[in-house]
């Protein structure tokens, strides 16, 4: 039996590379200006009293002309429009179901707004509504596309393809919405055995292969055991996003499988251990560099 | 208890990962997760520890107090133990919801250390039926992330190793009373014997098998858990059931066993880790 025990006093720092910009740092009440000429932007409060702009989160001072805001440490999810994002229902409402998808506001799926078995087409009626919790309750996984945006910022979602819908089997990982990067598809069947759905919000989802012409909006679920080499490969997939997530290295396909590539030579356990984690990293990080 | 959601494939997709042995995060079922400790975070205690196991965040801090040794135990010193849920941990904790939580965590521990073969309590005592020392042992759980028992128990033993009592010097006046002198030298101190204190084990029955150091899905998948608390020579101090499920007796063996192994080498690794820091 093998522990792996650490002593904070070995701890090494998890340095991301170090860049040549100095940036102004600010803590949630720090003083950011005096001048009374400067707009505030986002991040920002004034303080009437002492006529004083304050920063309102942790993070870095960005000024454009005479406009400061606070661009913040760790942020949740702002939507846009178009976006894929993976959620999880929380609640089951009246013709709606509230979504969380780290946003600061729930999101809600409208009743009409899934598809439903029997084509695009079909009348929603008072059946659907009551058989609501049949299709989706609780807990229960969706990817879907952000419909609109309100202006207090919740979302509203759709999941009127058949690429979307609740998900099956499989493992979903958490990060920060701003490690992904924005990219033309975000639903990925990679090389090695996995499909990966990198959702906007930054809850990311691996599952085993999935054909796309097989879609059927989560209406069939795998519920068999997946073999062993499948779900091995979804593991190594998870720890290799978690290991680009703690160095702040921005998810997409090639990077996400990259890392895939690299873990290989470490067994599955031993990619938990902070220093597979950065030789993993420092190894994706230049096969990219040198291919760019 | 702090709940996550999770949908039925998620759970069943954990379940056949427990029997195929290969767990989400890619460990085998009897395997553990490396955490971090800090000793010595709080200055104005008498010891202290800080232990990070992926999540879970746990601060111990250990006060010595001058008190008066139970009336029935007249050669022993006390331990307090209070568990206090930090609502930052989980907005539940907030008021009095971490309540129920926090006792029993607590009485688990007063249970675990209960034992005569673990502590030696009679080393706190200062004058027979007169005066002890009191440690008072503070547990705040500052982030919840599965397997509490376990780090609470590692946390609490690196405390109490890095707790340091001053020396005390005695002198009976002419009525007979114990009159008690501290000296003034910081360094003058003598430390705990933290050898045999246990450690908990959490074991947590998932499907057919059961795991060690379960995360917050996992405990969430698993009808009911095992603690035993083991020392470094494999005595068994205490056991306890959390969750609603039912085990059988063979299974209940089984776990006892498994907790035990793991609990001798935890606690030998801790050891080796704590004393190798000098």
């Amino acid at each position: 039996m093998e522990f792996n025990i650490r002593l904070a006093a070995n701890r090494k720092s998890r340095a991301v590379l170090p860049s040549d910009k100095t940036m102004h740092q600010v803590n949630p009440g720090d003083l950011i200006s005096k001048d009374s000429g400067y707009m505030r932007g986002h991040g920002t409060y004034f303080d009437v009293d002492e006529g004083k702009i304050l920063a309102s989160v942790a993070g870095c001072v960005e000024r454009v002309n005479k406009l400061i805001c606070v661009r913040p440490l760790k942020t949740r999810y702002i939507g846009e429009v178009g976006d894929v994002v993976i959620g999880r229902i929380t609640e089951v409402g009246n013709k709606r179901w509230k979504v969380d998808a780290h946003t600061v506001l729930d999101s809600v799926l409208l009743l009409s707004c899934v598809n439903l078995p029997g084509g695009e087409l079909r009348k929603r009626s008072e059946e659907d509504e009551r058989m609501m919790r049949e299709y989706l309750s609780e807990g229960d996984l969706i990817s879907a596309e952000v419909q609109t945006v309100y202006s207090d910022g919740h979302l509203s979602l759709h999941t009127r393809s058949l690429k979307y819908g609740k998900l099956g089997q499989g493992i979903l990982v958490k990060v920060s919405p701003s490690l992904v990067k924005r990219c033309k598809n975000h639903f990925h069947n990679l090389p090695c055995g996995v499909t990966v759905i990198l959702g906007n919000n930054g809850y990311i989802w691996i599952c085993p292969l999935q054909s796309n012409e097989g879609a059927e909006g989560g209406f069939m679920q795998r519920l068999d055991p997946i073999s062993e080499q499948e779900r091995e490969a979804m593991v190594r997939m998870r720890n290799s996003i978690l290991c680009l997530a703690q160095y702040k290295m921005m998810l997409y396909d090639t990077s996400a499988y990259y890392a895939y590539e690299a873990s290989s030579q470490y067994q599955l356990y031993e990619m938990l251990k902070p220093e597979a984690m950065q030789n993993i990293v420092n190894m994706t990080r230049q096969r990219i560099e040198t291919e760019m | 208890m702090a709940e996550v959601l999770l949908s039925q494939a998620e759970k069943i997709f954990i379940v056949h990962g427990v029997e195929d042995n290969v767990r989400i995060d890619g460990r085998s079922c009897l395997e553990y997760r490396s955490f971090e400790i800090e000793t010595g975070t709080v200055s104005n205690a008498s010891g202290s520890a800080r232990v990070r196991m992926a999540n879970t965040d746990i601060l111990v801090g250990v006060k010595a107090e001058l008190g008066v040794p139970a009336l029935r135990k007249p050669d022993e010193g006390k331990l307090e133990f209070f568990v206090d849920c930090s609502a930052n941990a989980n907005p539940k904790f907030e008021g009095r919801g971490g309540e129920e939580l926090a006792n029993d965590i607590a009485s688990m521990l007063s249970q675990a250390y209960g034992d005569k073969n673990t502590l030696d309590m009679r080393k706190l005592c200062i004058a027979d039926g007169q005066h002890c020392w009191i440690l008072y042992i503070d547990v705040l759980l500052l982030e919840v992330g599965g397997n509490l028992y376990d780090a609470v128990s590692l946390a609490v033993k690196s405390a109490l190793y890095d707790t340091k009592i001053p020396n005390l010097t005695l002198t009976t006046n002419e009525e007979g009373q114990v009159e008690i002198d501290l000296s003034d030298d910081p360094f003058d101190y003598s430390e705990i014997d933290v050898e045999n204190c246990p450690i908990l084990v959490t074991c947590c029955k998932i499907g057919k098998s059961h795991v060690i150091d379960p995360s917050v899905e996992e405990e969430v998948c698993s009808l009911c858990r095992l603690v035993v608390s083991v020392t470094r020579t494999g005595h068994i101090t205490s056991t306890r059931k959390v969750g609603a499920g039912s085990l059988l007796p063979e299974s209940i063996a089984e776990m006892v066993s498994t907790s035990r192994e793991i609990g001798i080498s935890l606690n030998e690794a801790l050891l080796n880790k704590l004393k190798g820091r000098i």
